[in-house]
């Protein structure tokens, strides 16, 4: 990646004896820092047994788990509707009925342009909803409205040719579509799809601040429990593991989706997008 | 209307507070991720595994998360600090990964024999990043960058939820104070809005003034 755009030399035995210099110059002071680190964290006393012994509880372990649970079901409900809510709009989006055009068009580039938060508030709060629905219909109106806008890109991005020898084969404008452009399309932005589901599984956390007793909220409960001398850094270095491994766990995933389509033959009309999540700019075309 | 006219000093102080939390932690965010996507490039490995590290771990942790061991876990170590710098700090480090594999993406748009011109004019790593390969990369970052920071914006509320003063945090006391609850979180909307369109406009302009798609 750093030969592509040849930003350096490759180094001689001089170059490279410095470069080995700075690197360990620079491992030293990373290493001094998480030192520092470990020894604040043996300082303010994060390490002792009372801290660390609720783990050793099974009722603390299952309601970890069962906070666990809740944030996958969330997100599994979330993803599964978003993804239905995006193919509606994209198709309303890419419809040729003025109307249906410029509804869908308002929905996707309001809901994009609103914090996820404050959704998931006004249908907590405003029409006093249960915490999993509210958090749930947040995730699926912003990701929805996302994935409806890469649904459309994808569509875009397959060659010309290939709509216009469907349409000349004197295939219907529904049969172009299911039979041509979206296949195409989905395979070119799966790798786009999975990094937005990724973004859904890390918003699934806000449901912490509704009151939705999913994983950190789990979390919050034991690390307010006087009983074990408040252990909320134990309570932190446990949950974040988890957390950000699985997040790590499905980017990798698409990452390796967009490699392996990339190779792909199917996608030889349609490139095929990096394994990112959506982000136009918004009102950009 | 009534929910506005009444309590505009309220609103507009949550206003200016997202304005505020926003501009820092663009600032922040901005000069870090350019400090390591410069690292994600450079010739000495040990700063390119600690630029992808620290991509990856922050491009994939839950941002309430950070905000939750970062407001309530700091504190134990005895670094006390305004609840405002905290919230700065935490969406400052979590946007800049993102800013970072802008520009890291940018830089690799510029084609390969730009960068070999200039070394091939004596110049050295840090001259052709700086004078030949990163103003070529910049026009071509403008329109994500502007989305990235139009999230960070956005993830700026939920700074509200942990006691920062800011605009989504307005609606509990003017629910308490007994306005309609709706009206509330519509004005807040517009509020939203008008801060993610402005940020979406001062990019289109720069846009407009020196993009280059490539």
């Amino acid at each position: 990646m750093t030969e592509s755009t040849a930003l350096y030399d490759i180094p001689g035995p001089h170059a490279r004896r410095r470069h080995l210099l700075y690197g360990l110059a620079s491992t030293v002071v990373i290493l001094a820092l998480a030192g520092w680190f470990l020894h604040l964290l043996f300082d303010t006393e994060q390490f002792t047994s009372t801290k660390w012994s609720p783990f050793l509880y099974e009722g603390i372990q299952e309601l970890l788990l069962e906070g666990l649970g809740n944030t996958l079901k969330a997100f599994a409900y979330a993803s599964v509707l978003s993804l239905a809510l995006g193919a509606v709009l994209a198709a309303g989006r890419l419809s040729e009925h003025r109307v249906l055009r410029w509804t869908s068009t308002l929905l996707v580039e309001f809901f994009r342009a609103m914090p996820v938060l404050v959704m998931i508030f006004f249908i907590f709060v405003a029409l006093k909803v249960q915490p999993l629905p509210a958090l749930v219909a947040g995730l699926t109106l912003y990701n929805g409205s996302v994935l409806a806008e890469v649904f459309r890109t994808g569509i875009h991005a397959v060659a010309r040719g290939q709509g216009e020898a469907a349409y000349a084969l004197g295939m219907r404008k529904t049969q172009v579509m299911t039979y041509v452009l979206v296949p195409q399309a989905v395979r070119a932005m799966l790798p786009a799809i999975i990094s937005q589901l990724v973004v859904a599984l890390k918003d699934t956390s806000l449901g912490f601040l509704i009151t939705y007793e999913e994983f950190l909220h789990a979390g919050k409960l034991i690390a307010s429990n006087l009983d074990y001398d408040l252990p909320f850094i134990p309570v932190v270095l446990v949950i974040s593991p988890i957390y950000i491994g699985m997040c790590m766990l499905l980017s990798w995933f698409a990452t390796w989706v967009a490699r392996r389509e990339r190779r792909n033959p199917k996608t030889k009309a349609v490139d095929v997008a990096p394994a990112e999540p959506g982000t136009l700019l918004p009102g950009a075309q | 209307m009534d929910v506005l006219t009444d309590n505009f000093s309220l609103y507009g102080e949550g206003f200016l507070g997202t304005v505020e939390l926003t501009v820092y932690a663009s600032a922040l965010a901005l000069v870090l991720g350019f400090v390591m996507a410069s690292f994600r490039v450079a010739p000495v490995g040990s700063f390119r595994v600690f630029g992808t590290v620290w991509v990856t771990v922050l491009r994939n942790t839950p941002l309430t998360l950070l905000f939750f061991a970062v407001m309530l876990g700091l504190p134990r170590f005895g670094l006390v600090l305004p609840f405002e710098v905290f919230a700065v700090l935490a969406l400052g480090c979590y946007t800049s990964a993102f800013i970072c594999e802008v520009l890291r993406s940018g830089i690799n748009t510029v084609p390969r024999g730009q960068g070999e011109a200039a070394r091939s004019l004596g110049m050295t790593f840090t001259q052709t990043l700086g004078a030949v390969v990163l103003p070529q990369a910049f026009r071509t970052v403008i329109p994500p960058i502007g989305s990235t920071l139009i999230a960070l914006a956005k993830n700026s509320a939920i700074a509200g939820a942990f006691s920062v003063t800011e605009l989504l945090g307005t609606y509990k006391t003017l629910s308490e104070l007994g306005y309609n609850i709706v009206w509330t979180f519509v004005w807040i909307a517009v509020g939203y809005l008008i801060i993610t369109l402005t940020i979406s406009a001062i990019f289109h302009v720069l846009e407009k003034r020196w993009g280059v798609a490539r």
